[in-house]
C-alpha cells in the first residue's frame, strides 16, 4: 500500500475518473478500508450519474434553425463591413498555412496606407468595444497618465481628443498592437451604449499625409486620415452621416496640439 | 471557414446542455448560444489554438454571468416538461423523469459558482485545469467549490430520502 496520503482532491478526481490508473488503484484500496469515506464518495458518484442522465437528453436534442452554425457563418459573410474584412482577413491568414488560400489571403491581409489603419481600428473595435469587464486598461480619469503613456511609446505627442461635444464621453484608452506597431486607442460611450474608437499611430514615410477617406461598409462605418505623420482613424458601429463631423472634430483637435 | 464549422459544431449540443442547466429555461438558455456562436464566429482568428471547447465554454459563462446580472432572478420555478405527458406515459420513464426533474431543482438550490463547476466537470467532462481556465480562477478555487456543491448537494438529496425515502426503493418492494 502506498505511503502517500489519499487527498480530498484525489476523492473527486475518482468520481471524475481522472486519477491514473495506479493511484486510482490506491484509492480504490483505501476506499475498501474506510466504509464511511466510500459511502461519501458513492453519493457524489451517485450525482454525477443522475445529473448525467438528467441532462443527456438536452443534447441529444435535434438542434433549433437558429442555432445552425453554417447558416450563421454564411448570414455574416452577407453582411459585409469593415470589422468582418479584416477577420476574413485575418481569419484566411490563419488557415492560410494549410494551403492555396495562402495566396489569396496574402494579398488582402496586410494592405498598405490608411487602409490598414481602418482595419487595426476596426480589430480594435471589434475585440476591446464588446468588453463589459475591461474595455480599456486606463480609464479616464487616469488621462494625463494615458496621454503620457501612449505619447511616449509612440514617440510623438499625443493628445486625446475631447467628444463630449458629440455626446461622447471618453472611457479610456490602451496602448494596442498593430502589424505596424504600437497604436493609441481610446474608447469612447455615448447615453446609449453606443462605442466608439479612435486609434492613432504614425505612418510609413509614404504615407504621412492622407485626406480622411470613408472606410464604411454594413453597419459600422469608419473614416480614416493622415497628418503630419500621424494616422488617425475613428470606427463605430452607426452611421457614416453621424460619425464624419466627429472624425472631423477629432481631425480639428489633433492639429491643435 | 470549414474549418470554424468543424470544430465548434460537435461542441453545440453541450453548449446548449451547459447554457439550459444553468437558466433552466430553454429559450433564454438557446438565446445565450446563439449569442455564444455569434462571437465565436467574430473572434475566431483570435482564438489560442488547440483548446477551442474551453474556449467556447467560456464565451458562454461570461455571456451567462452578464445574463444573471442583468435578471437577477434566480430560483424561478420551471414547470415539468408538458411535452411528455401522453407519450412518455410508462410509469417508469415518468418515474426517472421525476427524479431527474428533483435533481436538477437541487441542482439549482447551489449557489452560482459552485454549480458552474459542478456542471462543468461532472457532466461537461473538462478537466479540473480546463474548469479553471473557463471560469477564470485558480485550479484550487475549482477544487474547493467542486467539494461544496458536492457536499452540499447530498445533503439535499439525503435530506429528501431521509423524509421521505427513496423513489426507486418504494416501486421495487410494490
Amino acid at each position: 500500500m502506498s505511503q502517500r496520503p489519499i487527498t480530498e482532491d484525489e476523492l473527486h478526481a475518482f468520481v471524475d475518473h481522472a486519477l491514473a490508473a495506479e493511484r486510482r488503484a490506491e484509492v480504490e484500496a483505501y476506499l475498501d478500508a474506510h466504509p464511511d469515506v466510500a459511502k461519501r464518495v458513492a453519493g457524489f458518484a451517485g450525482q454525477r450519474e443522475l445529473l448525467r442522465a438528467a441532462l443527456a437528453p438536452i443534447a441529444d436534442e435535434p438542434l433549433p434553425a437558429a442555432l445552425n452554425l453554417a447558416h450563421m457563418i454564411e448570414a455574416r459573410k452577407h453582411r459585409p463591413s469593415p470589422l468582418r474584412w479584416a477577420m476574413a482577413a485575418a481569419l484566411l491568414l490563419c488557415i492560410g498555412a494549410s494551403g492555396g488560400w495562402l495566396a489569396r489571403g496574402s494579398q488582402q491581409a496586410v494592405p498598405g496606407g490608411l487602409a490598414a489603419l481602418a482595419q487595426e481600428a476596426a480589430y480594435s473595435y471589434d475585440v476591446y468595444a464588446p468588453d463589459h469587464v475591461r474595455p480599456v486598461e486606463l480609464r479616464a480619469s487616469d488621462s494625463a497618465q494615458l496621454t503620457q503613456w501612449i505619447s511616449n511609446r509612440l514617440h510623438q505627442p499625443v493628445k486625446v481628443p475631447d467628444l463630449s461635444p458629440s455626446g461622447y464621453r471618453l472611457m479610456g484608452g490602451r496602448l494596442v498592437a498593430t502589424s505596424h506597431g504600437p497604436a493609441g486607442m481610446f474608447m469612447y460611450d455615448d447615453d446609449h451604449g453606443g462605442r466608439l474608437v479612435v486609434l492613432t499611430r504614425p505612418m510609413d514615410k509614404r504615407d504621412q499625409d492622407a485626406p480622411m477617406t470613408a472606410q464604411s461598409k454594413g453597419d459600422v462605418a469608419g473614416f480614416a486620415w493622415a497628418d503630419g505623420g500621424m494616422g488617425t482613424s475613428l470606427v463605430g458601429q452607426t452611421s457614416p452621416e453621424a460619425l464624419r463631423p466627429i472624425a472631423n472634430e477629432v481631425r480639428k483637435q489633433a492639429r491643435t496640439i | 471557414m470549414d474549418q470554424m464549422l468543424l470544430e465548434i459544431e460537435p461542441l453545440i449540443p453541450a453548449l446548449r446542455r451547459y447554457a439550459r442547466a444553468l437558466l433552466r429555461d430553454r429559450s433564454s438558455a438557446d438565446d445565450l448560444v446563439q449569442d455564444c456562436l455569434e462571437r465565436a464566429i467574430g473572434r475566431w482568428p483570435q482564438r489560442r489554438d488547440g483548446a477551442v471547447r474551453s474556449w467556447l465554454f467560456a464565451i458562454l459563462h461570461n455571456l451567462a454571468i452578464d445574463r444573471y446580472r442583468q435578471k437577477a432572478t434566480r430560483g424561478i420555478h420551471v414547470s415539468i416538461d408538458t411535452s411528455n405527458e401522453n407519450e412518455f406515459g410508462e410509469a417508469a420513464a415518468q418515474e426517472s423523469r421525476l427524479m431527474y426533474h428533483d435533481a436538477l431543482n437541487k441542482l439549482a438550490t447551489l449557489p452560482d459558482d459552485q454549480r458552474a463547476v459542478l456542471l462543468l466537470v461532472a457532466v461537461e467532462d473538462l478537466s479540473y485545469a480546463e474548469a479553471a481556465k473557463v471560469l477564470d480562477i485558480p485550479v484550487g478555487t475549482v477544487m474547493s467549490r467542486l467539494s461544496r456543491a458536492r457536499e452540499r448537494l447530498q445533503r439535499e438529496i439525503d435530506g429528501t430520502t431521509a423524509m421521505s425515502g427513496n423513489v426507486l426503493p418504494l416501486r421495487s418492494v410494490k
